[in-house]
């Protein structure tokens, strides 16, 4: 039971490390502020998620278990709630959409 | 040792974030950036918790998340509105 635990903890831990780092790259990478807000929402979501998740599962303290899902809830409606606000006010503050034809070659 | 691999992946994506947040053109990219931040520093106390042995630190973790979201919403408020003081927007 203990090692079923630890194979699907390192599983979680290990997918939610690869989310965090997939969407820090993309917050680096992407061309746009509009789409680093989207790679920003992988993290945020996918990557916090799952890591609290395989920490959830080695908890053996009841308390520290609902300590865990209290952080997963408020990061669950925080953090879209703040990346709504930066989106909401970057676009009545005026800052424009990278829109129109994709260059052809984009270093 | 899986608490150990978390953590050092929390810390290159911190890493990278706090690159973009030197980096970003607008502030509202640094905005986005510095909440990012907020939230990886959130996870890096989780598994540092567990890391060491001392659960406590999820304590801190929810502190800091609520911090957070105060953090953000009050520079982004300044930035929309030019003042702290202004009722909003109104509806």
């Amino acid at each position: 039971m203990s090692a079923v635990l630890d194979a699907a903890s390192w599983v979680l831990l290990v997918a939610g490390g690869f989310f965090c780092v997939v969407g820090a790259i993309g917050m680096l990478r992407m061309p746009d502020f509009y789409t680093r807000v989207h790679s920003a929402s992988v993290l945020d979501t996918l990557g916090a998620g799952l890591i609290l998740l395989g920490l959830l599962l080695q908890a053996d303290d009841p308390f520290v278990a609902v300590r865990l899902v209290i952080i997963g809830l408020l990061l669950f409606f925080v953090s879209p709630t703040a990346t709504h606000a930066l989106a909401r006010a970057a676009l009545i503050r005026g800052l424009a959409p990278l829109l129109g034809a994709r260059p052809s070659k984009r270093s | 040792m899986m608490f150990a691999v978390a953590a050092a992946a929390l810390l290159v994506a911190l890493a990278l974030v706090v690159a973009r947040a030197l980096a970003g053109p607008t502030v509202f990219d640094r905005l986005q950036a510095a909440n990012t931040t907020g939230t990886l520093a959130l996870m890096l106390l989780a598994v540092i918790g567990f890391l060491t042995g001392r659960p406590e630190f999820l304590d801190l973790a929810i502190t800091y998340g609520l911090l957070n979201l105060v953090a953000t919403m009050a520079v982004l408020k300044f930035f929309r509105f030019g003042d702290l003081g202004t009722p909003g927007e109104g509806s």
